[in-house]
């Protein structure tokens, strides 16, 4: 079976794209990417605390956050900044949780928390999406993971009971080369990751990982797949980690230069969909150039507001661990609030 | 009031459970046509059907993984894993997931799980199929963790963890299934996760336990009468503690012996004996005792009556409370 990488942008299916919907990704990748510039900077100044950037990724994360509705379960990793921006989650949850605050959601939203450990996600995204099906909703369930996640047991059990439960969910992975420092050869003697899904039962496709519209396209085709009860869909996105790692990684210890070169040169997604946009003549240099200062806006906007939330307090530590906090948290509770100034 | 044993009473509860609830719903190995290996479950498939009795593939950490969505995602998950000893594959989603999901989300997003787990010995079982793992629960925040050692407990306390916003684990005695028959209520009732039960009265020296060792507990208390008037302490609930019924008992006899199945080292009675002097250092007459499973993976069956707990070892370290 072949895994042919399913492209739009430079191919002659972008004749037919919807300039209005590249128009929003775009927008959105922009948002990311500045928000990614700043978050450093952030880290660097010893605002925030350590950080993983999207650059490179963003017409991953924004194409296929873009397929879902905003019913849908979203069931993020730690890089999905963008994704959770889309679905809903306010800029500076994202800066909150980053500055050691729990996790980046928003009440409003059905988006589960980051999960930190690898690919264990991938079981709470079928299990959701079980219950959306059990309870007569026709919501899906759209999980992120890396490359290297796909050598954790967690991923091939999730696989697994959604093959078997045709569960409505889509498992989105980003294959951007690296797990930190080890390549994606060294994760699987696969060929692909994608191919992976023929051995669950379940739909598996490859797509660039680069192109917006691309990805857009094929997450959109698996999640109506999902909605109408064809079962889950794993989805490989062929893309690159153009940052480190997180900010406390060095990426010279271990990336050939011109791996990264040609990637940055030849194949950044927002270059990419940026110059179809001019070439269409939706937009011009100007109009792309006042987008991106107001996404730097609203990350100033995102700052601001995370920034004049106030200090933690012990008990929030406490208070949601159980519904009902058990008498030894109160006591221990209270033990370090009588040490803590201002408690 | 009907009699039954302590695997009947669950086989009930779920039964009551699963009727009286759409969005409950059975899982683990074997759970559906077989009825569970121990039987827990049995009949509730054909009454329910495979969507409600799940038979799920075989993966622990893919189980309680699952069972974690469904529950975020409005259903009440019931996981059954066949043997504690198997608990492990799962174990990581109950300390990174089950346990933390409420705190780091700052409440917004909680898991009203249970897992159902067999456990303990003394059935001559394969090898692995005997552990005893309570500590490993209680040491992760966010969880509790029950346990029943009579059928009326566990109705009751099947009923408390259904109804808890918050994950729980409710450890099945495997010895205790068949032991005993007692008279259950018909209707739904609770017994309040958190509290213990005096399961024999004494004045010289109380004895805390749960599980299996409850059993072992009373057939001692019962040798010694006439000698040594044992209060027995049957803890139900091994995270929350219920630490006043402890110092209450404690603080009356003035002498205490934790008993339990699992290895000594770092195993809950370490953290009840710390807790003993907290609350009732004045009253003790002795050092606090412990009796426990020695520090050996728990063995082959051949050596099963060596290592778990006798009433002569119970016997003789009663006795020495009792020493000047
Ligand atoms: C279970 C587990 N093991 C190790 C880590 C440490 N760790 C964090 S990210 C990472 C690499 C993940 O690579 P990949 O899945 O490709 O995702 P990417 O970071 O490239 O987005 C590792 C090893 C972890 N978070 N969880
Ligand atoms: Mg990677």
């Amino acid at each position: 079976m072949d895994w042919p990488l399913v492209q739009v942008l430079g191919t002659k299916r972008d004749k037919k794209a919807d300039v209005e919907l590249a128009t929003a990704l775009y927008r959105d990748m922009i948002l990311l990417r500045s928000f990614d510039e700043r978050a450093i900077n952030l880290q660097r100044q010893g605002r925030i605390g350590t950080f993983a950037p999207s650059l490179g990724q963003e017409a991953s994360e924004i194409g296929s956050a873009h397929a879902l509705r905003r019913s849908d379960w979203m069931v993020p990793s730690y890089r999905d900044h963008g994704a959770l921006f889309v679905h809903g989650v306010p800029l500076e949850n994202v800066l909150l949780f980053a500055m050691g605050r729990a996790a980046s959601l928003s009440s409003a939203v059905k988006a589960l928390p980051t999960a930190i450990p690898i690919a264990t996600q991938l079981l709470h995204a079928v299990g959701v999406a079980i219950a959306s099906r059990r309870l007569g909703q026709e919501d899906v369930a759209l999980t992120y993971f890396g490359d290297g996640a796909t050598s954790e047991g967690d991923f091939h059990e999730a696989l697994n009971f959604a093959g078997v439960y045709k569960a409505p969910v889509i498992f989105f992975c980003q294959n951007n080369g690296w797990a930190i420092s080890v390549p994606r050869a060294h994760q699987t003697a696969s060929e692909t990751l994608a191919q992976k899904a023929l051995a669950y039962g379940v739909e598996g496709a490859r797509v660039d990982g680069n192109d917006a519209l691309a990805v857009h396209q094929v997450v959109s085709e698996a999640v109506a797949r999902a909605r109408a009860g064809e079962g889950p869909t794993l989805v490989e996105a062929v893309t690159y980690r153009m940052g480190p790692h997180t900010t406390s990684d060095d990426p010279s210890r271990y990336r050939p230069d011109d791996e990264y070169l040609d990637w940055k040169t030849h194949r950044d997604p927002l270059l990419k969909l940026g110059g179809f946009l001019l070439e269409r003549g939706v937009a011009s240099e100007a109009l792309l150039n006042t987008w991106a200062e107001e996404a730097r806006a609203r990350v100033q906007a995102g700052v601001d507001a995370a920034e004049a939330v106030p200090m933690v307090r012990p008990r929030g530590m406490f208070e949601h661990v159980y519904d009902e906090m058990p008498s030894v948290l109160h006591e221990e509770l209270q033990a370090i609030e009588e040490v803590t100034p201002d408690a | 009031m009907p009699e039954m044993n302590l695997i009947q009473a669950v086989t009930s509860t779920l039964d009551a459970m699963l009727a009286s609830d759409e969005r409950v719903v059975v899982l683990g190995e074997d759970v559906g046509k077989n009825g569970g290996v121990f039987r827990a479950t049995d009949g509730l498939f054909d009454k329910y059907g495979g969507d409600r009795v799940m038979d799920t593939p075989l993966a622990e950490s893919g189980i309680i993984g699952t069972s974690i969505g469904m529950a975020i995602g409005g259903l009440r998950p019931i996981a059954e894993i066949q043997f504690m000893g198997f608990l492990y594959p799962g174990l990581d989603q109950l300390i990174s997931h089950a346990g933390r999901m409420a705190a780091r989300s700052s409440g917004q997003v909680r898991v009203p799980l249970v897992v159902r787990v067999p456990f303990g010995g003394g059935i001559r079982a394969p090898e692995q199929h005997a552990d005893s793992a309570e500590a490993y629960l209680v040491h992760t925040p966010g969880l509790k963790v029950v346990v029943p050692s009579t059928p009326y407990d566990a109705k009751g306390l099947l009923y408390a963890a259904l109804q808890d916003p918050d994950p729980v684990v409710f450890m099945e005695p495997i010895r205790l299934y068949r032991m005993g028959r007692q008279e259950v209520p018909p209707d739904a009732y609770v017994v309040p996760i958190g509290s213990a039960r005096v399961a024999r009265e004494g004045t010289d020296v109380t004895v805390v336990t749960w599980g299996n060792m409850v059993a072992l507990a009373e057939k001692t208390a019962e040798a010694l009468k006439g000698e040594v008037s044992v209060e027995i302490l049957d803890l139900r609930s091994l995270f929350p503690l219920d630490r006043e019924a402890i110092w209450r008992s404690v603080n009356k006899t003035g002498r205490a012996l934790v008993l339990q199945e699992a290895p000594l080292t770092a195993g809950l009675a370490g953290e009840i004996s710390a807790l003993i002097q907290d609350g009732a250092f004045w009253s003790l007459q002795a050092p606090v005792a412990r009796v426990a499973g020695p520090d050996v993976p728990y063995p082959p069956y051949a050596w099963e009556d060596m290592y778990l707990p006798t009433p002569e070892r119970l016997q003789a370290a009663i006795r020495r409370t009792l020493e000047d």
